[in-house]
């Protein structure tokens, strides 16, 4: 496939965005249960405002992505059937839901709505903290099966797409979140950190697990499937055009089979492993900056691995676009 | 879509290639919203194909010239630099120069025509003005095709005839272009198979129509003759051959003087009996009767000839039938000689032939259809054997051509296939007597200073003494035709005008007018020399070829070297005739003419290239287009076409339907003022169903031949028997032999002649084949048709070089790693005349020892409104520029060129040059070579546009 | 139910493009177009058609088969582009079957492209939504035309006949009868889609000829060799035995 800015911003920065929400949300967990002390309003507010712009830039991106982005909400209709609608929904959805959140916390609006049993409170925040987990999740998993669902798009149409998508945009998201902490709140830089750390190497084993898995992958459609005639030997001559068409410009990335192998090593180095060493190095030393480094290293290499994910995508309709002649 | 837009369908006739089907029109505000076929049209029945799908973008193409055009003083022919100027100067302009011309010496003015489908037009004009310098593209095109077949058979495909898919059981079609009768060809080609029918294909390349063959049979180019020479050879060899129809119907069993003593060697025996001078074959030869074994005369009542065999005149003259000849001819023809020459193996050959052999032996078909032979016996049935062949360029596009075309004829009447169903069957005006009998002028004094040339530019020689030499035996015509070099060249040789009119060999002339062929590049050979040619000045400053006049619809390359352009419409804005004076498109069943109407305005100052000529005839008062009193004749173009007859009252016209007062005659009658509106009633088409007892056997049919001398559509009625061996070519080699009364050939000719005016077909290497190291150039090099191309017209289409934006060359995937060439790779072409870039495709359809590209999509930059970086010229490629239009003569120490033509026809030997392929040097530009400086648009072209979102009808926001 | 489809028959395609262009012009100024054409006469020239003809070489030479090999939009019975359009833009219409697509409700995200395996999709890039082949439905219920040419445009169009239309679902539609007894199969089974459109094989008609075919009683050779006969005159056994 051809990747798209529009298409690998989107994710990434989405992802980031809804890994962020997830880690502050796992401190006020933390703490509503006594685990961590309390951190401040502003902690919660900041985060959700960073987490808002990169929802806001996510979304912004996508438009670029559509021909005609003012009918964008007509794209709600068809949730029934279409995880891009279900997407479309849960986007704003959860973006509504982390403003809110980061509200609530900016003006201290935060009202204790019920007690649980075990005596914590029930407050705003609590409520929407995991309305909005449950729509971060909802939104990942909306995310992933638009590529997930396509069963002839085989590099995508695995479980694993969805767990990466999860652990990925976790990844970047909690290594974001530590960044923050480092200034915002210390207390919980190292959880923060630590998580960070955990799932990163989570998401480098699923990462490595659909690179395995999809190196193996033999493709279902063949030229002679494709047009119906058996024998070993089939060569496309002529595609009935040759300057080009749609098909040959969204479907295929255009690039060398070198190029495609060497930014497998650099989005495995620059999305895993440095960011797991400047992680390593920031938690030891509680150093800020480093944790940041770690995040936009992080970041890049997300980019780099989106960018792969879709490039990688063998498309059997370019089984028909093979040859210009 | 909007509510108040103005709906209307007309009808006409496509113009998109020259196979001519019948289109309707459908308007929307005075926009073409929608060309389909229409179903009422015979020749298409309501198809249509990719290029007649696409006229739309013909209609509105940048390309288009919109105004009469002058070159600006001071520069350089070829860089395009023009100045619009008025219809009014641009005729003053001509007629003065013209008629300057026409007052001296009128064959200084040659007047040359591409695919124009107006010939009877043209070479009237050039007839009326005096010069014998006219042709039309058919030298360069198929011309051993029509010549080969019609010396032979007195019919050719295409136009002229075809194979009856109807009711042919075997199929075989060799070298074929795809753009000859294509819709046509398809339709038949789809239901033959569908009936169940065996179509063979042999072809060096698998593309088009072969691509659906049950068989191909790859074959080295220029071998064609061998392999039908091998067939012919195990058709005799096995005793397939329809004894009966060859008695009856060809020259058989006609006894040859084999005397090689005597004047009258390889000649037919005659009767006493005085023949009468005229066009046709008198029945006036000899068979060796088997029953009362002695001679008779041919076709005597009861009489039956040995076909074989060696027998003495009663003078002791030795004779033999000329089937016995032929026998003798293909004896060492073998398959495995045939095998070596062609690449098909020995037992494909064998195979074949027995294929042909036993499909028409065994699969005969009987039609209750009684007939009339031209003897006076009475059939009730009409036979067929089933088995039917088509041909055309790839076999006629090599200097071995005519030989190789008549083997194929001569192989089809063996069959028995000649006019009968399931086989070769003619179309009204054929078949012609063998030859034809227009002539050539004979004599230079046919030219005479104001006066109509006394002769047709273009004619059929019977013998020596119909060329056009004069009394050295030298050229009359610019392009050297019908003279000794190439003495039957029917179409001539338009492709050597402009290198004979360079060197002014002959001689000089002064104003060259050119229509819509593009001489400059696609149309020529050896483009790169050409275009200098156009541009080369003698020592005085002036221009080698003073005045060039060009007319075309679009801004081709050779518009760019005009000194005056004069705008041509679109076919949708037009008149025209498709005459059965020209070259009709009949269908087997009877004749068939048409017509086109315009369906919208022409564009900008656009002018049909047959108002040109009317105007032009007028003003120069050419008798034809001039009253008794010096006054113009016709107003227009429709008015012409309506009232001009052949003669006064001869009933003969452009048009033969609707003729007569009120329309109620056919083919022949009074001038009808109303004929275009009765046209234009019945789909632009007039369709003239022969009774079923005149549609076969026609050579031999009275009843046919009788109603087509009544129609004036022959002179005569005499049987047209088949020339298994042919007198006519004996009579040109008798000359070069010293022999007979007729004229001699001069002496550095007379080897030529003698050698290819055969009478009997023979294999022989392509001449250019024989002038080449066949080890440093291994490879043949091709072009094939597209068929969404029409040769360079549609590269300013825009839809149509979106399928074919620039070519490749195809080389045979193994070849092309034997050299390091991989698929994709920049790579030079070179032939010993020349060398180009461009870029190798690797295929498995097409003969290892060949390779092919696409033809005419390669363009100079900025040509036909295209952008200067446009695929066209920056990826595709020409293959012409390896081509040279001259072959060294072969004697030591003589500085002589002949054409690099067919030496009997005149016929440019495209396909025979030979190349090698290597790959380009490390530093060497991904862009084709040579490269011309871009043409910049001309005054008046339209803008291009970047984004086109085409939407009939100006309501419909076009934009 | 009416499952409208063409059935294409590589036995007689010759590769001509006229489907192509024919489908270009009649829906360019139709409800489906205009259809862009953009750098129409610059580099690399390109557009939105909805129909295509590829060339594919099958074997190695000379047993080398080249195919013509025309591609629209299948209007698959079950087809995978439509339940993804997040807008209802692309649909197919239960009573005859066809996969359309409203450009009013397409907001050009491409993604019913991706979810279509055949490359059926051409996304204007100009209007920047989703087209394809609608099997000229203006033309098929249009009661202003004859019978005749209530065909799709490329399947009037086609010189060779190598395009049928009908109704696929019907058993005794001509298409039906097609499929059934010229061997048609749809493209890329493994996916399930069930394409309406199929496709019909290439089909071999060969000659065979037994050796004793080649000789026959009245072989015109018989006839016209003088096979040497020696003369009434010369010696015999007549001359020396008596039995």
């Amino acid at each position: 496939m051809h990747p798209a800015f529009s298409v690998v911003f989107l994710t990434t920065l989405i992802g980031a965005g809804q890994g962020l929400f997830l880690a502050l949300f796992t401190v006020e967990s933390y703490a509503a249960f006594g685990l961590l002390p309390a951190q401040a309003d502003s902690f919660y507010a900041i985060g959700s405002a960073i987490a808002t712009i990169l929802l806001v830039l996510g979304l912004f991106a996508s438009f670029f992505h559509l021909g005609h982005p003012e009918r964008a909400w007509r794209a709600a209709a068809k949730w029934r059937t279409s995880w891009l609608s279900r997407e479309v929904i849960a986007l704003p959805a959860f973006m509504g839901t982390v403003f809110l959140y980061g509200v609530a916390h900016w003006f201290g609006i935060n009202p204790v709505l019920a007690e649980l049993p075990s005596g914590a409170p029930v407050n705003i925040t609590a409520v929407l903290g995991t309305l909005g987990t449950v729509l971060a999740f909802a939104l990942y998993i909306c995310t992933a099966m638009i590529y997930a669902c396509l069963r002839f798009l085989r590099e995508w149409h695995t479980p694993l797409t969805v767990i990466n998508y999860i652990l990925l945009g976790g990844a970047s998201g909690f290594t974001l979140a530590a960044a923050l902490a480092a200034t915002e709140a210390p207390d919980v830089m190292p959880l923060l950190a630590s998580w960070a750390l955990i799932i990163t190497v989570l998401g480098l084993i699923g990462r490595a697990a659909t690179l395995i898995r999809n190196a193996r992958l033999k493709p279902k459609s063949t030229l002679q499937t494709a047009i119906g005639i058996k024998h070993p030997k089939i060569v496309q001559k002529a595609m009935g055009m040759m300057g080009g068409a749609f098909n040959t410009r969204e479907f295929f990335h255009g690039q060398s089979a070198a190029l495609l192998r060497s930014l497998k090593w650099v989005f495995l180095l620059t999305a895993f492993v440095i960011p797991i060493g400047l992680l390593s190095l920031g938690l030891s030393l509680a150093a800020g900056g480093t944790l940041l480094l770690a995040f936009v290293v992080q970041y890049l290499g997300l980019l780099a691995e989106r960018w792969f994910f879709f490039a990688q995508a063998n498309h059997p309709q370019n089984l028909y676009y093979q040859s210009v002649a | 879509m909007t509510q108040q837009s103005v709906q209307e369908v007309k009808n006409t006739t496509c113009y998109m290639c020259a196979c001519r089907c019948g289109i309707r029109v459908h308007l929307r505000d005075g926009e073409v919203r929608y060309i389909d076929g229409n179903p009422d049209h015979p020749l298409n029945k309501g198809v249509i194909c990719a290029k007649g799908s696409s006229g739309i973008m013909k209609q509105y193409s940048p390309a288009r010239l919109t105004q009469p055009l002058r070159r600006k003083a001071g520069a350089e022919r070829g860089a395009g630099e023009f100045e619009p100027i008025s219809w009014e100067e641009t005729f003053t302009i001509l007629t003065e120069r013209l008629g300057k011309i026409r007052a001296t010496d009128p064959k200084k003015f040659a007047l040359f025509t591409g695919r124009d489908q107006m010939q009877a037009l043209t070479g009237m004009f050039a007839r009326q003005f005096g010069t014998p310098n006219y042709a039309a593209h058919g030298g360069f095109c198929s011309v051993n095709m029509a010549a080969g077949m019609i010396y032979t058979i007195g019919g050719s495909f295409w136009e002229f005839g075809g194979p009856d898919l109807d009711r042919a059981k075997l199929f075989v079609m060799i070298g074929t272009a795809e753009d000859h009768h294509s819709n046509p060809m398809k339709m038949a080609l789809s239901k033959f198979k569908r009936d169940g029918g065996r179509f063979v294909s042999i072809n060096p390349v698998r593309t088009g129509y072969s691509a659906i063959a049950d068989e191909w049979v790859p074959i080295r180019p220029g071998t064609d003759g061998a392999f039908l020479l091998a067939v012919i050879h195990e058709i005799i060899q096995k005793g397939l051959y329809d004894r009966d129809f060859l008695v009856q119907y060809s020259n058989a069993g006609e006894l040859v003087n084999v005397n090689e003593t005597s004047d009258e060697f390889g000649m037919f025996l005659r009767t006493e009996v005085p023949e009468e001078e005229a066009c046709y074959d008198p029945q006036d030869k000899l068979w060796w009767d088997r029953t009362t074994n002695q001679p008779v005369v041919t076709h005597a009542e009861g009489a039956d000839p040995f076909l074989l065999g060696e027998f003495k005149m009663k003078d002791g003259t030795p004779v033999k039938p000329s089937f016995q000849l032929l026998l003798e001819r293909v004896k060492d023809y073998t398959p495995e000689w045939a095998e070596g020459v062609t690449g098909i193996p020995a037992d494909t050959i064998r195979r074949l032939a027995y294929e042909m052999g036993v499909t028409a032996r065994d699969q005969r078909i009987e039609l209750p259809i009684a007939w009339t032979d031209s003897w006076g016996k009475e059939h009730d049935t009409v036979t067929g054997n089933p088995v039917a062949f088509h041909a055309m360029r790839g076999l006629a596009a090599h200097s071995n051509g005519f030989q190789s075309i008549r083997a194929l004829a001569i192989l089809m009447s063996l069959l028995g296939t000649i006019d009968r169903p399931g086989g070769f069957r003619h179309k009204v005006p054929f078949p012609r007597p063998i030859p034809p009998c227009a002539r050539p002028p004979n004599h230079p004094n046919a030219v005479q200073p104001n006066k109509p040339l006394d002769g047709m530019a273009l004619g059929w020689p019977a013998d020596p003494d119909d060329l056009f030499v004069d009394e050295n035996g030298g050229p009359v015509r610019i392009d050297k035709g019908f003279s000794w070099e190439y003495p039957l060249s029917v179409h001539g040789l338009m492709h050597n005008a402009i290198t004979n009119a360079w060197r002014g060999d002959p001689y000089k002339i002064d104003t060259l007018l050119i229509f819509m062929a593009n001489m400059a590049w696609n149309s020529t050979m050896n483009a790169v020399e050409v275009r200098k040619m156009l541009n080369d000045k003698d020592e005085n400053g002036e221009y080698k070829i003073p005045f060039i006049v060009v007319a075309d619809a679009f801004q081709s390359e050779m518009t760019a070297f005009a000194d005056l352009i004069l705008p041509d419409t679109t076919y949708l804005e037009r008149h025209d005739v498709m005459s059965l004076l020209d070259r009709p498109i009949s269908e087997f069943d009877g004749p068939v003419d048409s017509v086109r109407i315009p369906v919208l305005p022409p564009t900008g100052q656009c002018k049909p290239f047959q108002e040109v000529l009317i105007e032009l005839g007028s003003r120069l008062k050419l008798p034809a287009f001039t009253t008794k009193d010096g006054q113009r004749k016709y107003r227009d173009y429709p008015d012409f076409i309506v009232n001009y007859e052949t003669e006064p009252g001869s009933g003969i016209g452009f048009l033969a339907g609707w003729r007569g007062r009120g329309g109620e005659k056919s083919l022949r009658g009074e001038p009808n003022p109303n004929q275009w509106e009765m046209y234009a009633k019945n789909n632009c088409v007039f369709h003239h169903e022969l009774p079923k007892s005149y549609q076969y056997m026609r050579n031999w049919n009275q009843g046919y031949l009788e109603w087509s001398q009544r129609n004036r559509i022959t002179r005569y009625a005499e049987p047209i028997l088949i020339n298994i061996y042919s007198e006519v070519l004996m009579r040109f080699r008798q000359a070069a032999q010293g022999k007979g009364f007729s004229r001699k050939p001069p002496a550095h000719l007379a080897k030529r002649v003698e050698t290819f005016f055969d009478p009997l077909p023979f294999y022989y290497d392509t001449l250019e084949a024989q002038a080449t190291d066949k080890h440093q150039y291994p490879l043949a090099a091709i072009t094939q048709r597209p068929m969404a191309m029409y040769h360079s017209w549609d590269s300013q289409n825009a839809w149509l070089r979106q399928i074919h934006a620039h070519n490749l060359l195809y080389v045979n995937a193994h070849t092309a790693r034997v050299q390091g060439i991989e698929d994709g790779d920049w790579i030079w072409v070179e032939s010993q005349w020349g060398k180009v870039k461009c870029m190798a495709k690797h295929s498995e359809a097409v003969e290892p020892g060949t390779v092919w590209t696409w033809n005419a999509i390669g363009k100079a930059a900025g040509a036909w409104g295209l952008t200067p970086d446009a695929n066209e010229s920056q990826k595709g490629f020409l293959l012409n520029h390896l081509i040279s239009e001259e072959l060294p003569a072969c004697e030591r120490g003589v500085d002589r060129r002949v054409s690099n033509s067919d030496p009997i026809t005149g016929q440019a030997a495209w396909y025979d040059v030979r190349v090698k392929i290597y790959k380009v040097g490390a530093g060497e530009t991904a862009v084709t070579e040579p490269q011309f400086p871009p043409l910049k648009p001309y005054p008046g072209q339209v803008e291009r546009k970047s984004i086109w979102n085409y939407f009939a009808g100006k309501k419909g926001g076009k934009q | 139910m009416t499952q409208l489809a063409l059935v294409i028959d590589l036995n007689v395609c010759v590769g001509c493009h006229a489907c192509v262009t024919n489908c270009k012009e009649w829906n360019t100024s139709g409800p489906a177009g205009p259809m862009v054409d953009q750098n129409p006469y610059d580099k690399d020239p390109t557009g939105t058609f909805f129909n295509r003809v590829q060339t594919f070489e099958v074997g190695e030479f000379p047993n080398t088969e080249t195919v013509h090999f025309p591609k629209s939009c299948l209007h698959c019975e079950e087809p995978p582009c439509v339940p993804v359009c997040p807008t209802g833009a692309s649909y197919k219409r239960k009573e005859d079957g066809i996969v359309l697509v409203d450009y009013d409700k397409c907001i050009g995200c491409k993604y019913c492209s991706w979810a279509c395996p055949y490359g059926a999709r051409e996304i204007d890039e100009h209007q920047r939504v989703m087209k394809k082949c609608t099997l000229c439905v203006d033309r098929i219920y249009d009661t202003t035309m004859t019978a005749d040419e209530r065909r799709p445009a490329c399947v009037r169009a086609c010189p060779t006949s190598a395009r049928l239309f009908g109704d696929i679902h019907d058993p005794d539609s001509e298409v039906s009868k097609a499929i059934r007894e010229n061997g048609g199969y749809a493209l890329m089974p493994e996916w399930g889609t069930q394409p309406a459109n199929h496709y019909l094989p290439r089909r071999k008609t060969n000659i065979r000829i037994r050796e004793d075919e080649l000789e026959r009683a009245d072989n015109p050779l018989k006839i016209d060799s003088q096979l040497p006969k020696p003369g009434k005159a010369e010696p015999s056994l007549d001359d020396v035995t008596s039995w």
